[in-house]
C-alpha cells in the first residue's frame, strides 16, 4: 500500500501561520549565546575599509572577466569565460545583497544602500520587498507559515532545487512580481510583511528595473545579438550554481519550528575564495544569532561562540553531503532532521517557547 | 514629575546603552558619543527586541535583531524596518547618578 506523506502548508496566508502564533513561535525570544558586552561591542564595530576593498575586487574582477568573455564570444572559450563571469556576477550579488541589506557591511549608510541595490539587481530581487522578507526570515527563522524564505518544503520538492541551478524557479517568480509592482500591485503574501508605507518605493524600484530590462532588450535587438543580455540579466540565470550551492547549506535538513539557531542553521568552513564570494555567510549560525555583527567579524564571533555551538561542517562538500542525505531521508520521513551534539560547555538547546520541549514528533540521529 | 534613579553615571559607557526595568516597563538608557545621556522605551517598535543589546553609533541606536535604527535624542526611526518612532524620556544627572522621568 502506498504511503501518502502529508506536506505542511508553508504559505504565509495558510493555517500554519496562525498555528505558529498560537504555539508561541512567532516573534519569539530565541536562544542567544552569552558573550560579554565589551567583546560584543568590539565585534559589532562598523568599518568601511574591508567592504570597499572587497567591492573594488568584485567589480574589478567583473570588468576583467567580462572583457575576456567578450573576446571569447563566438568561440568555445565563451563557455568557461561566461561561466566564470556569471558566477562572479551572481554569487557576490547574492551575498552583497544580503550583507548590505542588514546595513552592516559598510560603516557609511549610503555605501550599504548603493551596493544593496547593485546586489539586488544582480540576483533579480526586488530591493524593498526582499528587505522586508529577509527581516521576517530573521524574526521567524524556519518557522512554517511565518518564514517566507524557506527554500523547500518537507518532503523536499526536488524540482525546485533542480530548477534553481539556473534560477528557473525563483527567477520567473521575481519577474512576475516586477511586472505586478510596475503596475502598482503586490502579491497578497507580500502584504503580510511589507508595510503600506513602503509600497510607493516598491513600485518605483520595479519601474526602474523594468526600464533597465527594456534597455537591455533594445540593445539586443539593435545589435542583433544576445551578447548585451549575457552581461546583464542573464548571468543571474546561467551563473546561479554557487548561489544555490551555498544557499542550501544554510538551513536545509535541519529543524523547523524551534527557537534556537543552533538547531535550524548550519555553520560550514569555506575556503578563502568561497568566503570572499559569500562574504563569510558560511558562519550562518553566528549571523542569525547576532545579525548586527558585520561579515568581516564573523570568524572572530565564531571563535567566541564555539563553546556553545555544535561543530561546524568541515567543508562545503561535507555540508552538501549532509544536506542531500537529509533531504533524501525526508522524502520518506518528513520529520527526519540532522541533530548535532553540543559540547559539554554549551547551554541546552531551546526547542520551543518552553525550554526543552519533548521531541516525540521528530525522529533524528545523533 | 516622577524622576526615577537608574544607576551611577559611570555605569553607562560613552557610546553605549544599558537596560533599566521599572515594574512592568522597560527602558534603554544611553550615552551618546558626546557623553550625553538619553532614555527611550526599551523595546524596538518593529519587533519586541530589547535595544540594550544593540549598538550605539554616535546618536543612533541599532536594534540587535533587524538592524533598524533610531535617533536616541528624538526617538525618530531613521532606518527600516523600524518605521515607528520610540518614546523618549527626560534624563538628568545629579550627584553622579542618572535619573529618568518616566511619567
Amino acid at each position: 500500500m502506498a504511503i501518502v506523506v502529508q506536506r505542511r502548508d508553508y504559505s504565509l496566508l495558510g493555517p500554519e501561520s496562525k498555528q505558529a502564533d498560537e504555539k508561541g513561535l512567532a516573534s519569539a525570544q530565541w536562544h542567544a549565546t552569552p558573550i560579554p558586552r565589551a567583546r560584543m561591542k568590539e565585534l559589532m564595530k562598523r568599518k568601511d575599509g574591508p567592504a570597499i576593498r572587497d567591492t573594488l575586487i568584485w567589480l574589478g574582477g567583473l570588468i576583467i572577466l567580462g572583457y575576456l568573455a567578450y573576446l571569447s564570444w563566438g568561440t568555445w572559450w565563451a563557455v568557461p569565460a561566461f561561466f566564470l563571469y556569471g558566477t562572479l556576477y551572481a554569487s557576490p550579488g547574492d551575498s552583497r545583497w544580503h550583507e548590505c541589506g542588514h546595513g552592516t557591511a559598510f560603516k557609511t549608510p549610503w555605501m550599504n544602500d548603493v551596493v544593496y541595490h547593485i546586489g539586488s539587481f544582480c540576483v533579480l530581487r526586488s530591493a524593498t520587498p526582499w528587505r522586508w522578507s529577509h527581516s521576517r526570515h530573521h524574526t521567524d527563522t524556519i518557522i512554517v507559515g511565518r518564514d517566507p524564505e524557506i527554500i523547500t518544503a518537507r518532503p523536499p520538492i526536488w524540482k525546485i532545487l533542480y530548477m534553481q541551478i539556473f534560477h528557473l524557479y525563483g527567477g520567473p517568480i521575481e519577474i512576475k512580481r516586477f511586472i505586478l509592482h510596475t503596475f502598482g500591485k503586490l502579491e497578497e503574501q507580500e502584504k503580510e510583511y511589507i508595510p503600506a508605507s513602503e509600497y510607493d518605493k516598491v513600485f518605483r524600484e520595479a519601474r526602474i528595473y523594468m526600464l533597465i530590462f527594456l534597455a537591455v532588450i533594445a540593445a539586443c535587438i539593435v545589435t542583433g545579438s544576445v551578447l548585451p543580455a549575457m552581461f546583464i540579466i542573464l548571468p543571474t540565470f546561467y551563473g546561479g550554481l554557487l548561489v544555490l550551492t551555498f544557499g542550501i547549506t544554510q538551513h536545509l535538513g535541519l529543524y523547523e519550528d524551534v527557537l534556537d539557531h543552533r538547531l535550524n542553521t548550519r555553520t560550514v568552513y569555506f575556503n578563502p575564495v568561497f568566503r570572499f564570494l559569500y562574504w563569510n555567510m558560511n558562519y550562518h549560525v553566528e549571523h542569525h544569532m547576532f545579525p548586527m555583527v558585520p561579515y568581516h567579524a564573523l570568524p572572530k564571533l565564531h571563535e567566541e561562540m564555539k563553546y556553545d555551538c555544535p561543530e561546524a561542517r568541515p567543508s562545503l562538500w561535507a555540508a552538501l553531503r549532509e544536506v542531500i542525505g537529509a533531504l533524501r531521508k525526508q522524502k520518506h520521513d518528513p520529520a527526519y532532521v540532522v541533530v548535532k551534539p553540543l559540547p559539554v560547555t554549551a547551554l541546552p538547546y531551546r526547542y520551543g517557547p518552553e525550554l526543552n520541549d519533548d521531541l516525540e514528533l521528530t525522529r533524528s540521529e545523533a | 514629575m516622577a524622576w526615577v534613579e537608574v544607576c551611577e553615571a559611570g555605569e553607562v559607557d560613552v557610546e553605549d546603552v544599558i537596560r533599566f526595568d521599572q515594574e512592568d516597563r522597560s527602558f534603554a538608557v544611553y550615552r551618546s558619543d558626546k557623553g550625553d545621556y538619553y532614555a527611550t522605551d526599551g523595546f524596538c517598535t518593529h519587533g519586541r527586541f530589547h535595544l540594550a543589546d544593540g549598538l550605539v553609533m554616535g546618536k543612533l541606536i541599532e536594534c540587535p535583531k533587524h538592524n533598524g535604527r533610531f535617533d536616541i535624542t528624538s526617538g525618530a526611526a531613521v532606518r527600516v524596518p523600524a518605521c515607528k518612532d520610540l518614546q523618549t524620556y527626560p534624563v538628568k544627572v545629579e550627584a553622579g547618578r542618572v535619573y529618568i522621568n518616566i511619567e
